[in-house]
């Protein structure tokens, strides 16, 4: 699974536990209007990094947290697991 | 109080009471004959009035020297056998050690204190030893980083719960703890096994907890005492069934209601109790209900003299029993204004009755929002496939930190997703958002501290 899949399959996870109904997810959609709080995207990251073995937020100081889907997974996509 | 009306340990045993024995998995010493004998090599009167630092590593041979010193020594200070070498010299400038009684003898040759006297198993002494003095009963607190506290305790203080609870119903009962006797918790049942006229069975550094509880059942232990954590590990063990004592006591940390039931299937005729002490507070309380923690009349009053009062959510204890004063150079005040100790332990007001929710130095915060580990614990405990769990922090580049959740299952063969959807489904119908784990990890088990507390520290 490519870890675009993988995020998503974690996101809809959360969204189960949650009960939040996520909107379809695109590159542009932004993070804000996923429905996620800021406990929902704590989970993500955590559990993102237990399955994708990196965290690109805690890794480098600079790394200004994403606005859009896009952002979030390219994010983790640039970065040498 | 002249020395005449001084009680120490020793005047609790005599020839009269037959058959006490004080046992570790090794050996088994008489109680019945042990005023007549010296583990000093008949040492004890050079101790007499000094400031003496009891490091022996043998648990044994530390009890037997605890009654042979106690009432001569001005000051006797407890070590862990595990105490860390780094902190002598601090602990003994603190504490004015100018004596040590050891069964390493070599070990302090060159620790600069004037006097080491060699501690063993106990022989015939000359002359027998009497009471000169009330010994002043020094313990260590068991925080996990720097230099321990010193706290000061007397025996009267240290016995006040033993002596108020009175004498045990039926047989002289055979005592036997999980905890270490050079620690609070595991002094409070050496001192009542030597109170009750009974006999004595300590751990053994090394055992397997089957050993252990067969060993237990072989020396016909009758009343036992551990943390939940203690018991936790028991309760993995099918050693359990061979052992029924008549008592089975919790202490040290929260006893939650998954704890209390899985004993009460465990030892269905036992009574079974939870205590609320700690090094610096006493003895403060014993429930005996079965449930989990207190009922809310025992704030505010003072029966058998304890007096409990809960500030800013906090339990706060003023008793005879609790210690006098940390020792050394610029120690803290132990007792407010009031006499009170702030026990760190915090406290929810539920029903008719107050639970223990955390250490106030334990808090995660998850966004600005407080957690307690113990209370996440305790509703993941509550699955009857779960034998143990450790609710921790993880830091989070959104929140700070997060909550995350080790835990240990009774039978690791089980489904391990389906128990996970269990467990978050029972934190979800009791927890706040913040309090449910974002990560649950199975581990094959937990680590407990030397105060058979568990680990909370990261691994």
């Amino acid at each position: 699974m490519s870890v675009r899949l993988r995020i998503f399959a974690a996101m809809r996870q959360i969204a189960v536990e949650q009960g939040v109904t996520l909107p379809p997810l695109d590159n542009d959609l932004r993070l804000h209007e996923t429905g996620f709080d800021s406990l929902g995207f704590a989970i993500l990251v955590a559990r993102l990094e237990d399955d994708l073995g990196i965290d690109p937020f805690t890794m480098s100081e600079d790394v200004a947290f994403p606005l859009t889907i896009g952002d979030f997974v390219r994010a983790y996509e640039h970065v040498p697991a | 109080m002249s020395p005449r009306e001084t009680i120490a340990l020793r005047d609790y045993l005599g020839p009269h009471l037959k058959g006490r024995t004080i046992s570790d998995g090794r050996e088994v010493v008489s109680l019945t004959d042990i005023l007549g004998e010296s583990c000093l090599g008949g040492r004890l009167s050079e101790l007499s009035g000094r400031s003496v630092l009891l490091a022996a590593t043998d648990q044994l041979i530390s009890g037997l020297a605890m009654i042979e010193i106690d009432g001569i020594a001005r000051r006797m200070l407890l070590a862990p056998h595990d105490l860390d070498t780094d902190h002598v010299a601090a602990l003994v400038a603190d504490a004015e050690i100018d004596a040590v009684v050891t069964d390493h003898p070599a070990q302090w040759r060159e620790a600069g204190i004037g006097l080491v006297v060699a501690a063993g198993l106990p022989a015939a002494a000359a002359v027998a030893a009497r009471t000169e003095r009330a010994t002043e009963w020094l313990m260590l607190t068991s925080g996990t980083t720097g230099v321990p506290k010193i706290v000061s305790h007397t025996l009267g203080g240290l016995t006040g719960a033993i002596v108020a609870d009175g004498p045990t119903q039926g047989q002289a009962p055979t005592w036997a703890t999980f905890y270490d006797i050079r620690r609070y918790g595991g002094l409070q049942i050496f001192l009542r096994a030597i109170l009750s006229g009974g006999s004595m069975v300590l751990s053994e550094p090394g055992e397997t907890i089957a050993q252990h509880l067969t060993r237990l059942a072989t020396r016909g232990v009758t009343h036992i005492s551990g943390t939940p954590s203690h018991w936790r590990k028991a309760l993995m063990s099918t050693a359990i069934a061979s052992f029924a004592p008549r008592y089975v006591r919790l202490s040290g940390e929260i006893a939650d209601q998954a704890v209390l039931d899985g004993l009460k299937r465990a030892f269905p005729t036992a009574s079974i109790g939870h205590a609320y002490a700690s090094t610096e507070a006493g003895v403060g309380f014993a429930v005996n209900d079965g449930l989990e923690g207190f009922p809310a009349a025992m704030i505010g009053c003072a029966d058998d003299g304890v007096e409990m009062t809960v500030r800013d959510g906090t339990l706060w204890i003023r008793s005879t029993r609790t210690a006098r004063a940390y020792v050394g150079k610029g120690a803290a005040a132990l007792h407010d204004s009031d006499g009170f100790v702030d026990t760190g332990d915090m406290v929810e007001f539920r029903g008719e009755r107050y639970h223990f929710v955390g250490r106030r130095g334990g808090i995660i915060n998850v966004g600005g929002l407080k957690v307690h580990p113990e209370e996440i614990e305790a509703v993941i405990n509550g699955h009857a496939e779960v034998r143990m769990s450790r609710a921790r922090s993880r830091r989070s580049p959104i929140t700070g930190a997060i909550v995350v959740a080790d835990v240990v299952l009774a039978d690791t063969a089980s489904d391990g997703n389906k128990i996970r959807d269990e467990i978050l489904s029972n934190c979800r119908a009791s927890l706040a958002p913040h309090k449910i784990p974002a990560v649950i990890r199975f581990v094959p088990s937990l680590e407990i501290t030397a105060a058979g507390k568990l680990a909370r520290h990261d691994v």
